[in-house]
């Protein structure tokens, strides 16, 4: 990575896709100690994450006497279908050869079939605790991928494309002002993105408690290198949807070309706006208590909701105008 | 996409139509009388709101009187004087859910969806970029009427009519640049007198049956039995 020297554009959408992985951990872990601070507690250092990591590659996995194949594969896959859908989202520049090969239905493609892998280890080796989760995740994500797609086609509406360079890039070039469409996406993709990584009004995540919890409870039989491989991959998924927010929505500062000292200015907004995105997390995630599983369908309701009135508004108040 | 050409006021007026489009949602959905009398408050302050930036945009100076009468009337006094009802009618821990609250969002959405064809010839007639909100005020129309028609609850049915004015209103201010001034008194005094003997009528609602669901007025009964 020497100064001046510019990168070619696969190499740079592979070091965007490492940089990914890296900085996946580090979120984690900010958004963790954001909210031991706003609980009155010290916290452990944000870089926690990447220690427990660290301690889990090095221990032994051990498996369950029932366990077949999908369970020993399920971390892999559902690690590297993550990892190549993010690889898609524009990080630190847009216009790369991995965003053009991969649209955003791809990268909902690839996340549903992450899920699906993720569920079926859960099931696997038949404790009780997995097969409650497994349902549980399906029903969440069933709710959730309407809006999600739907949010989505607002701004491929707007945008003429499903490709997300192209979107971020329409932001960036259009001074496109107030659009109702826009700020209803928005606000339907966050509450997709709370739906769908977890956090707090509809899972916890940092709960081994038995009745609510749904993520940790399909991993529960996981250890050693694949537990690693399911919270590195849930990591990399709250990135995923903080830089799908953050970049396509509020594009500022993500460059198009690969001159070296671009990219660092790209690097530096993308990371500026994730931390404050991160404490906004942890900020509603203290204010706010987990509500009932049976709740979350209209939670997810409003999701759509607000996703399909960002389409309406498009179409009434944006193109005949 | 001309949007971008539209001068920044008009961009806001579009955005504080679809906000209050969304209220009109919020009310639908509430179950809490004292969470949707809210709502309906918010409504009105965005459609105050948007009669205050058509004023500016277009230097219309009497709609700014529109706009404070809206202010003050529907998102002060109406909504003060219907949180005062509730807490007399002891209705303020009251919690009604929809029945089948997917199906009549959808409906709703659907309403969005007729009104806006219901416009477009207008809209497609080339004239003020404003008529693009007459789609949005028709469906702020519409939805109060699906709220009258899903409601058992007598309270929530007043906001769903008062919320039908709202829409009104915002249809004659985007589309006309506001009614005359002797038409806008007259109807804003309509609508508080309304307000006063719609809070007669829950008195006398909840004398005679007991409760203010008002589908119990379908069923017939002998005087004096049971309900």
């Amino acid at each position: 990575m020497d100064h001046g020297v510019s990168l070619s554009p696969w190499g740079l959408a592979l070091l965007q896709a490492l940089l990914y992985a890296v900085l996946a951990p580090l979120l984690a872990g900010w958004v963790r100690k954001i909210k031991a601070w706003l609980q009155n507690r010290r916290g452990a250092s944000p870089l926690q994450p990447y220690r427990d990591l660290y301690k889990l590659f090095a221990k032994e996995a051990r498996m369950a006497h029932t366990a077949s194949l999908v369970f020993r594969a399920a971390p892999y896959i559902v690690f590297a279908a993550t990892w190549m859908a993010v690889s898609a989202v524009p990080l630190i520049a847009i216009g790369l050869p991995t965003g053009a090969i991969a649209d955003v239905i791809v990268v909902a493609g690839l996340l549903a079939l992450a899920r699906f892998f993720l569920a079926l280890a859960g099931m696997d080796v038949g404790t009780a605790f997995g097969g409650m989760g497994a349902s549980r995740e399906m029903f969440v994500s069933a709710l959730a991928e309407p809006a999600m797609l739907m949010a989505i086609f607002t701004l491929a509406m707007i945008a003429h494309s499903t490709n997300l360079s192209s979107v971020a890039d329409y932001q960036l070039l259009n001074e496109s002002g107030l659009r109702p469409s826009y700020m209803f996406a928005l606000a339907g993709l966050v509450l997709v993105a709370i739906a769908e990584t977890g956090r707090i009004p509809v899972d916890n995540p940092s709960t081994h408690l038995e009745l609510t919890m749904i993520h940790e409870a399909m991993i529960l039989e996981y250890s050693g290198r694949h537990l690693a491989l399911m919270e590195w991959a849930a990591q990399l998924k709250l990135l995923l949807y903080g830089a799908l927010l953050v970049n396509v929505f509020l594009p500022w500062g993500i460059t198009r070309g690969t001159d070296m000292s671009d990219l660092w200015l790209g690097l530096a907004a993308v990371v500026i706006k994730l931390a404050l995105l991160g404490a906004a997390l942890a900020l509603s995630e203290t204010v706010l208590a987990k509500m009932r599983l049976f709740r979350v369908p209209a939670f997810l309701n409003l999701a759509l909701l607000l996703a399909l009135l960002g389409l309406l508004s498009h179409v009434i108040l944006e193109v005949g105008a | 996409m001309n949007l971008e050409q539209l001068p920044l006021l008009q961009q806001l007026m579009i955005v504080l139509a679809a906000v209050a489009l969304f209220t009109s949602f919020v009310l639908l959905e509430q179950a809490r009388l004292v969470a949707a009398i809210h709502a309906f408050a918010w409504q009105g302050v965005l459609v105050a709101m948007v009669t205050a930036v058509v004023a500016t945009s277009g230097g219309l100076e009497h709609l700014f009187f529109s706009a404070g009468l809206t202010l003050g009337l529907k998102a002060v006094l109406i909504p003060w004087m219907l949180h005062r009802l509730v807490r007399r009618l002891e209705l303020d821990r009251h919690s009604e859910p929809l029945r089948r609250p997917v199906l009549v969002v959808m409906a709703a959405v659907a309403l969005v969806i007729f009104s806006y064809w219901l416009v477009l010839p207008m809209v497609q007639e080339g004239l003020m970029f404003t008529r693009n909100i007459v789609a949005v005020s028709l469906a702020v129309v519409l939805i109060g009427l699906l709220m009258m028609a899903v409601r058992q609850q007598a309270v929530a049915q007043v906001l769903g009519f008062m919320s039908m004015e709202n829409g009104l209103f915002l249809a004659a201010v985007s589309a006309t640049g506001g009614m005359p001034l002797v038409v806008e008194l007259g109807v804003a005094f309509d609508v508080l007198v309304a307000m006063v003997l719609f809070g007669v009528f829950f008195f006398q609602i909840r004398e005679s049956i007991d409760s203010l669901d008002v589908d119990r007025m379908n069923r017939l009964s002998e005087r004096g039995e049971d309900l």
